[in-house]
């Protein structure tokens, strides 16, 4: 009796690479189109989620720490604020808080200029707006002053007619140093300017603003009730202070104050990873079909053009399935080949992105190793039809076609 | 596998490895063609036959029949005394690859790959321990004549010389039934010459059993037996 064909696995493998690069520049370029494709996809994941960890280090430290306290606003009644004007000093008792300060808006009639204004060619007034805040809102927006000094409780007390500026309106009223305190206008009203904001990490609206203290917005402009408080805490205490704030200020109805924290970073980095996920996925997804149709279609027209060979081999004791393993095995070779190219390439892209925008690449450790994979699913499904083509070939039929 | 060398054995009546009883072959085509006509042959162990017939006869759909690459459309066909038509597809390639050699009217060389290859790759299917079967190939290479050529591409070499790479391969791993169809088909008569002594030589040294199909007169005198097929109708000549 005679035993059964066989087909090792060495000799498949040496037959399809053999069979492969009997035509290289064909495979080379099959092999591109699904290293494209692998290669799109873990650039994807890996810029998704180096973009998205950048977020989050960006704007942790800052996010984790701020605390924003408003009126809630009601539609129809009118906004009302219960802010008391201590809320900076209240606030500051509790555990967690770094500096708390009031901030408000000031109506002001009238434009701002410097004084005395002596060039009559250049515009000397302009629009900003201007700001009451209490004592610590330099702390509690984290900022720092480039010249002078912000203002303090003692000027509020006494109402004093002195303001702090942004450097946006420091630099179109050509003023750079406080030690005269110079004099701005603000509408028919006269100011010294004790200090000039160099930067703050909260509120930029402060840089292009003019600050004045609560006690002289009261005075001179009837401001009722400041309109927000801004918190700086203690890493991670924001959640925290946000639930004390509003009882702390309004311990009759803090239903009335509502506090604001930045969105958890984790959840805005998801939502980051899910935008750029979501596009390039489909754009990865898509060029890999195509990369799997070329497969297909080279496997399919290698297997037409080696009808010949594929008769030789039945002739030679190869059974249909020794036929077909060999072009799903070729098939599923290129796949992989070019899984490992894209995945090299993809991770090359993350870097090289990183490396240009100067973050930290970050990819997950399955990506690349997971990339190689389904190049070669991709291959071996691409192979499917082909082989199972190649297979059903009767040998002398392959023969009487093929040379 | 080599046999001993019952040399010029008749269809006597010890059991013969080939009889066909009865074979038609009609292919489906419009009209259908009757390729082969009810033939009955017998080939003994270590025969030497030669069939020749005109273009058309018939002779390539008998040779493809014999080695089990078509099946009949009627009658029987004993291969060692077992009805192939029992065999599944499985079992006639299995039997294909370690009983029978092929040479091919189309030589059916691999292009892409060296003349060694092409006769290494003769033998994977059928369970040549991977170690010999250079050593195989070269031997056989030798045998042929071509041992200089080892490392070319087959189609860098002349017709006679790829003829003789593709008769490497069908003896590289030790059929017992070596089918040829015109092996001398595009050969020069000295070359045919080499390759005739070189068939005379595997039936009589080796004990192969040799069925070459062929229209060259001189070639088919040079065989003990000789059959003749013509519109598919087998007749045995004296
Ligand atoms: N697959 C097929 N379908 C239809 N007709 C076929 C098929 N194969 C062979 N034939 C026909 O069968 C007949 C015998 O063909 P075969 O190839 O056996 O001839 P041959 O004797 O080998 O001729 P040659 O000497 O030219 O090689 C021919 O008429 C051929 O056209
Ligand atoms: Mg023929």
């Amino acid at each position: 009796m005679i035993a059964g064909s066989r087909f090792s696995f060495v000799d498949l493998v040496g037959e399809s690479i053999a069979g492969l690069f009997s035509r290289p520049g064909r495979a080379i370029l099959t092999i591109l189109g699904t290293a494209l494709g692998v290669g799109t996809l873990v650039a994807t994941l890996g810029i998704a989620k180096t973009a998205g960890n950048q977020i989050v280090t960006r704007f942790d430290a800052l996010a984790q720490t701020e605390v924003l306290v408003e009126p809630v606003s009601q539609p129809g009644a009118r906004r009302q604020s219960v802010i008391p004007w201590d809320a900076g000093a209240r606030l500051s008792r509790l555990n967690g808080v770094e500096a708390a300060a009031t901030l408000s808006q000031v109506p002001v009639d009238g434009l701002i200029s410097a004084v005395p204004f002596n060039d009559p060619l250049r515009q000397t007034e302009f629009s900003f707006n201007v700001y009451a805040a209490s004592a610590d809102l330099l702390a509690s927006v984290r900022g720092t002053m480039a010249t002078g000094r912000f203002f303090d409780e003692g000027h509020s007390n006494r109402a004093d007619p002195v303001a702090v500026i942004g450097p946006a309106v420091a630099n179109r009223l050509n003023l750079t140093r406080v030690d005269q305190q110079p004099a701005i206008k603000i509408g028919e009203r006269i100011f010294s300017v004790i200090g000039i904001i160099e930067e703050v990490a909260r509120e930029p609206s402060l840089l292009s603003a003019v600050v004045m203290p609560d006690g002289t917005a009261r005075e001179l402009y009837d401001l009722g009730a400041p309109a927000e408080v801004h918190i700086d805490t203690v890493i991670g205490a924001n959640q925290l202070i946000a639930r004390q704030a509003p009882i702390a200020l309004a311990p009759n109805n803090p239903d009335l104050l509502e506090a604001r924290t930045a969105r958890d970073p984790r959840e805005v980095r998801q939502v980051v990873e899910e935008d750029v996920n979501s596009l390039f996925l489909v754009l990865g997804g898509i060029t890999l079909l195509v990369g799997a149709i070329g497969i297909a279609n080279v496997v399919l027209v290698s297997v037409i053009e080696r009808i010949g060979e594929i008769g030789l081999r039945r002739a030679l004791g190869a059974g249909r399935r020794h036929i077909a393993r060999q072009f799903l095995f070729e098939s599923l070779l290129m796949g992989l080949i070019g899984g490992v190219i894209g995945a090299s390439a993809g991770v090359l892209a993350i870097v090289g992105a990183s490396a240009y925008n100067q973050w930290t690449p970050v990819l997950d450790a399955w990506v690349p190793l997971a990339a190689p994979a389904v190049g070669a699913a991709v291959g071996l499904i691409a192979g499917v039809y082909p082989s199972l083509r190649a297979a059903s070939l009767e040998p002398v039929d392959a023969l009487r076609a093929g040379v | 596998m080599t046999l001993q060398a019952p040399t010029g054995v008749a269809v006597g009546p010890g059991h013969p490895v080939v009889e066909l009883i009865d074979v038609s072959r009609v292919f489906d085509t419009t009209p259908p063609v009757h390729a082969l006509r009810d033939v009955n042959l017998a080939i003994a162990d270590g025969e030497y036959v030669s069939i020749s017939g005109p273009s058309g006869s018939g002779k390539s759909t008998l040779l493809n029949l014999l080695g089990l690459l078509d099946r009949p459309t009627s009658g029987t066909y004993l291969l060692d005394g077992i009805d192939t038509s029992d065999l599944g597809d499985r079992r006639r390639a299995s039997v294909r690859g370690q009983r029978i050699g092929f040479v091919f009217q189309a030589f059916h060389l691999l292009n892409t790959r060296t003349v060694l290859d092409n006769v290494v790759v003769g033998q994977i299917y059928n369970r040549i321990p991977r170690n010999e079967r250079k050593p195989r190939a070269i031997a056989a290479l030798e045998r042929v004549g071509l041992a200089h050529r080892i490392d070319f591409r087959p189609d860098r070499l002349s017709g006679g010389e790829r003829q003789r790479v593709a008769i490497a391969r069908a003896i590289a791993h030790s059929p017992s039934l070596l089918l040829c169809d015109e092996p001398t088909g595009n050969l020069d008569s000295a070359t045919t010459e080499a390759i005739m002594a070189l068939f005379e030589d595997l039936h009589r040294v080796d004990g192969l059993t040799l069925v070459v199909i062929t229209h060259d007169e001189a070639v088919s005198a040079r065989a003990p037996r000789t059959v003749n097929i013509i519109d598919g109708l087998l007749t045995e000549s004296a």
